[in-house]
């Protein structure tokens, strides 16, 4: 049969047409976009000042940083939580469905809603985890007005949210796993520990490789969350990229903004590639 | 043999507990402070309303003018909108992609998928809907939509299609089918399972969206939900009671959906999550 007449390239138009149109031209136009001052009627170009902008203010920078923070602190966290969130929902307990559901269902709340009612939960004198620590005698502090604190607030919140996802994705990576492999190890008298080091660990790799990028990619991007619990504040403690091509959008520095985001593809495309390349090239051996 | 089904009992109860803590309480949290009076709600405790108030949720629904009616139907329209687009051109994208392994298709495979890690380049695409005369308006913000979760969506559906077998498009050609018709008569009916699957979770994706709408719909006429409750936020910082009587309104239906649709939305994101 004929394969070019049967799965003919029109099938592919219409997706292509709206990716194209909606996504992948608006990224080419950046890349111009971004060595201009412009509004959205007429330009003038500037070369690279827009980032020489953002790499000597330091507000700009910082917010370079904190993305970083974000992306590592929330990725690192998440995959340490998850698998052993994983390890503890595969053995067999008798609650872990529901206990499954439970840690997954934050996931398809609304960020903002998370935020908001975080923002309470986290209430420098009335917020009931400040009661809680009290009540252990320790000292509640202002998590999201201090500036020390105000990002590990927000990145731990972030974990909260996301770690489900990435519990589910590791649920399936083990239970993907041989059980002879386990058989085969107590019998050769290896304890729990031992197993979980030598046929869990390895074994789940993709898993764990899926996790690794999906949350990097995901701290990188992150917005949403930052926008409703501090607004990138206090002073500049928690902007992102992301807040900061919003805040440079509604301050009308749109050549400022557009280099932002083309700064958040340059992050991605030199951080999230090669670790996905690397990643990938372990996963064979 | 004994100590071990004494060591998982433990566990059950050592994990109940924990999800009690961690997951329970915020929205226990929620569902408490939605239902009490204002001043008491703005003690932002957890003990028990002393007297219950569901007219909360009826202010929630008066504020600025009805203004989350006007959100709800926003949303609803964006969700099926850019899900009925979605549905079209990711499934036949996906068919394609994954029966023709050339070079043309090794391009377009390619392309779509950055999209599974380059976030949007916003002001530029501000830029685009007002060069064709889509921006603040519903329709350019389902184009959005689904531009944005075409790479998902084309992802769950080429991965399903692995799983048909070619000969029914063979037989379906020796019977003198043409190309559209073995794809809408004989593999799309066989794509039931993988549709609903890119249903639900576009359609949860797209209604929590906050960062889009805020972009490309702005305006108090073209309010989503998600940017309702972002507004509340602002304007009643000291009615803790209807500003958590909002988050129980966008939560529910959520809840309901999970409730439902459990293993379809688990196995969902991990198929696209490995895969990927």
């Amino acid at each position: 049969m004929n394969r070019k007449k049967i799965y003919s390239n029109w099938f592919m138009v219409p997706a292509m047409a709206v990716f194209t149109i909606f996504f992948l031209l608006p990224m080419v136009i950046s890349l111009f976009f971004s060595l201009t001052v412009w509004d959205f009627h007429s330009f003038t170009f500037c070369g690279f000042d827009n980032f020489k902008t953002f790499f000597s203010d330091s507000s700009l920078y910082s917010s370079i940083k904190n993305t970083m923070i974000y992306a590592v602190l929330t990725c690192v966290l998440k995959l340490f939580l998850a698998f052993f969130l994983a390890v503890f929902l595969t053995s067999k307990i008798k609650t872990k469905n529901f206990l499954r559901s439970v840690v997954f269902f934050p996931n398809l709340i609304s960020t903002v809603a998370v935020g908001i009612t975080f923002c309470a939960l986290m209430h420098p004198s009335k917020g009931l985890i400040n009661h809680v620590i009290e009540l252990f005698g320790g000292n509640g502090m202002d998590w999201l007005g201090n500036t020390h604190t105000a990002l590990y607030a927000v990145i731990l919140t972030d974990v909260w949210k996301g770690v489900g996802v990435a519990t589910v994705i590791f649920i399936a990576g083990m239970q993907s796993i041989d059980k002879t492999f386990y058989e085969a190890a107590s019998i050769d008298g290896a304890n729990a520990w031992q197993s979980l080091k030598a046929i869990t660990v390895p074994l789940s790799r993709p898993a764990m490789n899926s996790v690794i990028i999906l949350s990097f990619i995901g701290g990188l991007r992150t917005f949403e969350l930052i926008w409703a619990m501090t607004g990138g504040g206090p002073g500049y403690a928690t902007e992102v990229m992301a807040s900061t091509v919003y805040k440079q959008y509604a301050a009308g520095y749109y050549g400022l903004s557009t280099a932002g985001n083309v700064i958040m593809f340059i992050l991605i495309a030199i951080l999230a590639f090669p670790l996905q390349k690397f990643l990938l090239s372990k996963e064979v051996d | 043999m004994k100590k071990r089904k004494r060591l998982y009992i433990l566990g059950d109860a050592a994990g109940l507990l924990a999800a009690a803590v961690f997951f329970i309480v915020p929205f226990a949290f929620m569902l408490i402070n939605a239902l009490k009076e204002r001043r008491e709600a703005n003690l932002l405790n957890i003990s028990l309303p002393d007297s219950v108030h569901f007219e909360n949720f009826l202010q929630v629904f008066q504020a600025n003018n009805y203004q989350i009616i006007t959100a709800f139907k926003n949303s609803g329209m964006i969700v099926i909108g850019s899900v009925l687009i979605l549905i079209i051109v990711g499934s036949m994208g996906g068919y394609v992609i994954q029966r023709r392994k050339d070079r043309t298709m090794g391009v377009c495979n390619a392309l779509i998928m950055t999209g599974l890690m380059v976030p949007a380049a916003i002001l530029p695409t501000i830029w685009v809907l007002q060069r064709i005369h889509l921006y603040k308006t519903l329709t350019g913000m389902i184009l959005i939509e689904a531009a944005l979760h075409i790479p998902f969506t084309v992802m769950l559906y080429r991965g399903f299609m692995g799983s048909i077998p070619v000969e029914l498009e063979e037989a379906g050609y020796i019977d003198g089918c043409s190309g559209w018709k073995i794809f809408t008569k004989i593999i799309f009916p066989l794509l039931k399972p993988v549709t609903s699957t890119v249903i639900i979770l576009n359609a949860v994706t797209i209604f929590n969206d906050f960062t889009n709408p805020l972009y490309f719909l702005p305006g108090a006429e073209n309010a989503t939900v998600q940017l309702t409750l972002y507004n509340f936020m602002g304007q009643y910082a000291s009615s803790y009671n209807l500003l958590f009587a909002d988050v129980i309104l966008i939560t529910v239906p959520m809840l309901i959906l999970f409730i439902f649709f459990n293993k379809r939305i688990v196995d969902g994101m991990v198929a696209g999550a490995v895969k990927g």
